[in-house]
């Protein structure tokens, strides 16, 4: 008897457990669209900008302690879907929307979304500080990260044994990486993973033969390549000045879009965010300023 | 009477609810691993049922050769985010191995001689203070531990050993060395310390030096109990993560040079399973890694098992 009740218990909880298992990944569709009346603000998309998003929140709330601004990653492609399911009031993306993704909001809502151009990225390429190398072209760098240049001889540096060091495959940085500079190829097998900026740049400071990308405000205790887009052009270092002009090559604009053109409380944010001190809260944790350039693009 | 038949009553319930309450105890733990193997196995098996899935992750894809090398050699990578993913169980198991096998070699000798000499020469005093002193390496978080490995030790062994790569799967095997050190020592104290007293003096008796009674009497007699901790330091070194994650360099090489970093099973669930998109080949490959850890884990324990056992029949004279 006893022992069947306990098998029974046993069942029981396998059961339980099962179905919340099941459960788990269904999304929740509640729409979170009628928040714009009410006092909190959701943003969705870019693992990359999470961070981001989070400090403009905490930064935009201390002077507006009554407002709610809720910042969740998943990826722009999720913040993309969100956008045209109507569950996320702004959507960051690392990348410009699709053709595709944009007719497909056309098709649904009958105007165009909103883009708006809030941050720039710029990405470094590290070596160690004895390194006489001082700039690589960009095909350089791929062909360093692919495993085809082995020895900074290879590149018009001193002989000796390249050591690449690179992100965790889940980095955003690791995905603009390999699509803007590998293009699209496979990192070396070689190639060693490390888990965040801090520890590239370590790695990078610590090793002779290091070389290693991140954002370009971490950069300490190593040096920083100018870099050329091709043989030709001239070699940009990451300054500020460089980056937030774009003529680095190695950046990127980080996106908020929008459904509608903001009102309210939402536009309230995004006038904070695109103004001096927004832009300037952004430069605490690595991204830079667009400066001077046109904010909005209704674009194509 | 009434009474009595009462308070007997009571501490029969009493005593059936403690028996049950103990039972219940025992069961969580039981049911605890059959529930972790249940969802690591139904996590995984889609790599072997699921024909969507398996188009990029199969048994073919782990095992075989799935790419080339810049030189265009066939070779086994791992390179889940790419244009075509490639899942190969190979570097992180050679990875793993690596580890696994440097932490052997610095631990067991490192543990083995130090239970020796707890045991058999250290005077009694110094020996209240070696055993625990040991025994608090246990207690050693192990991301302090891998932190330690990637600051300081990869510094001193590649000014030692002239590495070209910093960290490495000599480094991360040191690092889980220190690990395991106090498992093996813990278990094969124990075992040495086990050995009958009448089986030493009768050796003594009979002439033979102390040296011969150690290495031809007690050790063994201790040798099921050596090798338990030996199989158990290597179940926690084959399953360690932090320090691997932190200390081994983390690239999946196929080689097996030990100055290469290396990327090990436990170390790649850890990095890439919390970013992973949700039901995509590339999660349920993670999960199908886990699943052959734990299996690896579990063959190992059952073999180490079944030695100990057949050891511990054949001393006491039993043919199995």
């Amino acid at each position: 008897m006893q022992r069947a009740r306990y098998f029974a218990v046993l069942l029981i909880c396998l059961g339980l457990l099962s179905t919340c298992a099941k459960r788990v990944p269904q999304p929740r569709n509640q729409s979170n669209a009628s928040t714009k009346t009410s006092n909190s603000i959701t943003i969705k998309g870019s693992d990359t900008m999470v961070l981001l998003g989070q400090w403009w929140a905490e930064n935009y709330q201390q002077a507006h302690p009554q407002l709610i601004v809720q910042v969740n990653g998943g990826g722009s492609g999720t913040g993309i879907a969100a956008l045209l399911n109507g569950t996320t009031d702004i959507t960051q993306s690392s990348r410009p929307l699709r053709d595709s993704e944009r007719s497909a909001f056309r098709a649904k809502y009958n105007h165009e979304l909103i883009e708006l151009k809030v941050a720039l990225d710029g990405l470094g390429i590290y070596v160690h500080e004895s390194n006489p190398l001082n700039e690589l072209t960009l095909a350089q760098v791929r062909e360093i990260y692919a495993g085809r240049i082995t020895d900074w001889q290879g590149v018009g540096g001193t002989p000796g044994k390249i050591l690449l060091y690179s992100r965790e495959n889940n980095s955003g940085t690791y995905e603009f990486f390999k699509e803007h500079v590998l293009e699209k190829e496979d990192f070396a097998s070689r190639t060693q993973t490390l888990s965040g900026n801090a520890a590239v740049i370590n790695a990078v400071s610590q090793d002779r033969g290091g070389i290693g990308y991140g954002g370009v405000a971490f950069a300490k205790g190593v040096k920083t390549l100018a870099i050329k887009r091709d043989s030709q052009s001239p070699a940009i270092p990451p300054s500020f000045e460089y980056v937030t002009s774009g003529a680095y090559p190695i950046s990127r604009f980080l996106y908020w879009y929008l459904p509608n053109e903001p009102t309210g409380e939402v536009k309230k944010l995004v006038d904070w965010v695109l103004s001096q001190a927004g832009q300037n809260a952004l430069q605490e944790i690595g991204f830079f300023p667009i400066g001077q350039i046109d904010h909005v693009a209704t674009s194509n | 009477m009434w009474q009595r038949a009462t308070s007997r009553q009571r501490k029969h319930v009493l005593e059936w609810l403690a028996e049950k309450a103990i039972l219940a105890t025992a069961l969580v733990s039981i049911l605890s691993i059959l529930l972790i193997f249940y969802f690591v196995g139904r996590k995984a098996l889609p790599v072997l049922t699921n024909e969507v899935i398996q188009q990029t992750a199969n048994l073919t894809e782990f095992f075989t050769p799935n790419g080339t090398t810049p030189e265009g050699q066939s070779a086994f990578i791992w390179q889940p985010i790419s244009e075509r993913p490639k899942y190969s169980f190979i570097p992180l198991l050679i990875g793993t191995l690596k580890a696994t096998i440097v932490a052997m070699l610095v631990s067991v000798p490192l543990a083995l001689l130090a239970a020796l000499y707890s045991t058999e020469y250290a005077p009694r005093q110094l020996r209240e203070y070696i055993k625990p002193a040991i025994e608090l390496l246990a207690g050693i978080p192990s991301v302090v531990l891998g932190f330690f490995a990637l600051i300081v030790m990869a510094t001193w062994l590649q000014k030692l050993f002239q590495f070209e790569m910093r960290l490495n799967a000599v480094v991360s095997g040191c690092a889980l060395g220190l690990a395991i050190i106090p498992v093996v020592y813990t278990v094969a104290e124990d075992a040495l310390s086990a050995v009958p007293r009448a089986l030493r003096e009768a050796s003594f008796a009979l002439g033979a030096t102390r040296a011969q009674t150690l290495l031809r009497v007690i050790l063994p007699a201790a040798l099921p109990g050596i090798f338990a901790g030996i199989v158990l330091g290597f179940g926690r070194a084959v399953g360690e993560t932090m320090i691997v994650l932190m200390a081994s360099g983390n690239a999946a090489i196929t080689s097996w040079n030990p100055a290469d970093s290396i990327r090990t099973m436990s170390a790649t669930v850890a990095a890439e399973l919390a970013e992973v998109v949700y039901g995509s080949a590339h999660y349920h490959t993670l999960f199908a890694l886990g699943a052959l850890l734990f299996i690896i884990t579990f063959i190992l324990n059952s073999i180490g098992d079944w030695i100990v056992g057949s050891l511990n029949a054949r001393l006491r004279g039993v043919r199995r």
